[in-house]
């Protein structure tokens, strides 16, 4: 259930991100979702991608500070209050949300949102529990 | 173990002895032999003879990196040339280089020195031995791989750069001693975690020199390579490595070899003699140097000595790690900073790994202070919360140690250069912008 992360650490300066995206393309590895958290100085991009092990050896290659992290990429379904009936299930357990990110899914056309949550196994079951689809790790690689 | 028991344990009266008998000779020998010796002792009104006790050292006049390079090439040797047989230089960052000559006993005594040191810091004929500093006109490579050689120990002359080559070399010959500066050897200790071969080289031991560096520094270095690490300290203009070392037993001070430098705690600014325990400027008399023998040389080392001995049964006056360099100092807005302050403040930090940067501009007509500090993967956290605070907490220890406003910067680990020499911490573009 649980999905690995990659995480880089960027300086906040033109050409950081077509550095690492481009490091990636040259070895192969194909990035499925990504997000970006920003300051002035800098940022951490998240990336899930389709082969962290090769990605997070490259990166470390270039020199560029990456750390793995668990995740969990839940299935949105497609109609109003959809995304609201996760948060709320969670939010009804007291689970706090770290922070997420969403993209749409090839095949069906449904969202599926990132989330980084604390406790994850307790999210996992929560989620679980009303009965809302998450996806296995490997088929969020090879979305 | 002590290598060189009858000169390392001396009493102190009898080193004094031998001490003033040697200061004696020097003099008398510049005076005659050395032109720019003989004026300066003359313009400062002191013939040999006014040397009748040791801190009669205080009537001589100093002598500078200046006075080094104004003399450039052949200007102070006190030997015809033929009897020289090796040059090195100090490469200087503006002008000429300094230049050092050795006689054949010369090269003799710099063996005995540097063997003094890799004893005191537990290398034997047992020890596989790898050198990390450049081999060349620097005398960092040499001096130890002589002294290495003295000792007995296999000496793997691997030299500076190439880090995946050392740590080929490492595996294939099991080194069980390393030998460069202590930035190379944090680095070594990192890129050894990287590759993660930590359980497949032996090495115990580490001799560091040729920069300052801070115990916390000491620490992070034992910890990442799991070897006891040592410091030695020697300058070029003197003798190269050699000047003083710590035990493995203590590493409380680096024990000078007195019975061949007369050494001094003055204040940087007024020059007066300082006492035993403070803080000052190291200042050097060599007493056996033939070449090029150098009378109250200003080091610009940062430093204070302890006379008492040591537990280890060596009785040398000992002098601490060196804090910094006068010539390292930075004024920023007229606050004295250090850039080893900065490395202490970021190695207590739990976690931060000490590669920074020290940038200094003008923003208008005032100093500004930005210090970038690499972000590793030991201090990453991929939650904003946690960065901020981390950028946070620097900033604030920073400034409460340096007493200035900075700015922080974190920054990707590729944006500092790693050295395999000397690390360059500072960048000073006032005098451009």
């Amino acid at each position: 259930m649980k999905v690995k992360q990659l995480s880089i650490f960027v300086e906040n300066q033109s050409g950081q991100l077509a550095e690492v995206t481009g490091a990636l393309g040259n070895e192969g590895v194909n990035i499925r979702a990504l997000s970006l958290a920003d300051t002035a100085g800098f940022g951490i991009l998240r990336l899930i991608v389709n082969d962290i092990a090769k990605a997070h050896k490259v990166l470390r290659s270039k020199r560029f500070t990456a750390s793995e992290t668990n995740v969990i990429a839940v299935e949105v379904p497609d109609r109003p209050g959809g995304l609201a009936s996760i948060l709320q299930a969670l939010g009804d357990k007291d689970i706090n949300i770290e922070y997420m990110y969403a993209f749409v899914e090839k095949s069906s056309a449904n969202a599926v949102v990132i989330f980084r949550i604390e406790n994850i196994d307790q999210a996992i079951e929560a989620l679980q529990a009303k009965g809302i689809r998450i996806l296995s790790a490997k088929e969020v690689y090879s979305l | 173990m002590i290598w060189d028991k009858e000169h390392e344990c001396m009493s102190r009266s009898a080193l004094e002895r031998l001490q003033l008998e040697r200061l004696k000779e020097t003099a008398a020998r510049v005076y005659d032999r050395v032109p720019f010796y003989r004026r300066k002792m003359d313009e400062a009104g002191v013939r040999p003879s006014d040397i009748h006790v040791l801190s009669d050292v205080r009537k001589l006049p100093f002598t500078v990196k200046d006075d080094m390079r104004a003399n450039y090439p052949y200007g102070l040797l006190a030997v015809p040339i033929r009897e020289a047989v090796r040059i090195h230089t100090s490469s200087g960052t503006t002008g000429k280089p300094i230049v050092v000559y050795y006689t054949r006993n010369d090269l003799d005594t710099w063996a005995e020195l540097c063997a003094r040191f890799i004893t005191a810091a537990g290398v034997t004929s047992d020890d596989v031995a790898q050198v990390a500093f450049g081999y060349g006109l620097f005398t960092g490579g040499f001096g130890l791989h002589y002294g290495l050689e003295r000792v007995g120990a296999l000496v793997v002359p691997a030299s500076a750069g190439n880090t995946e080559r050392h740590l080929a070399l490492m595996q294939d010959f099991g080194t069980t001693a390393l030998v460069c500066t202590p930035s190379y050897g944090l680095h070594l200790g990192e890129a050894v975690n990287e590759a993660g071969i930590r359980d497949r080289i032996k090495l115990r031991r580490g001799l560091f020199g040729a920069e300052p560096w801070t115990d916390k520094m000491r620490a992070e270095i034992e910890q990442k390579l799991g070897i006891s690490a040592t410091d030695n300290y020697g300058l070029s203009e003197v003798i190269g490595p050699g000047v003083s070392g710590e035990c493995e037993e203590f590493k409380n001070g680096m024990h000078i070899s007195e019975d061949h430098f007369l050494v001094e705690i003055v204040d940087p600014d007024t020059l007066e003699p300082l006492d035993y325990g403070k803080q000052g400027e190291l200042v050097i008399t060599t007493l056996t140097k033939e070449a090029v023998p150098l009378l109250r040389y200003r080091t610009h080392d940062i430093t204070r000595l302890n006379p008492e001995p040591c537990g280890c049964g060596r009785t040398a006056t000992r002098m601490e790690k060196v804090q910094g360099r006068t010539d390292d100092m930075l004024i920023v807005r007229g606050v004295n900073i250090f850039p080893s302050q900065v490395e202490s403040a970021l190695l207590e930090i739990e976690g931060t790994e000490p590669h920074y940067m020290l940038v200094l501009y003008k923003e208008g007509v005032m100093d500004a202070l930005e210090i970038w500090v690499e972000v590793s993967e030991r201090i990453f956290s991929d939650e904003m919360k946690q960065l901020r605070e981390l950028e946070e907490t620097i900033k604030d220890r920073l400034q409460s140690v340096l007493g200035l406003s900075i700015k922080l910067k974190l920054v990707e680990p590729r944006t500092i250069a790693r050295s395999e020499g000397k690390a360059k911490r500072v960048m000073d573009l006032r005098e451009k912008t």
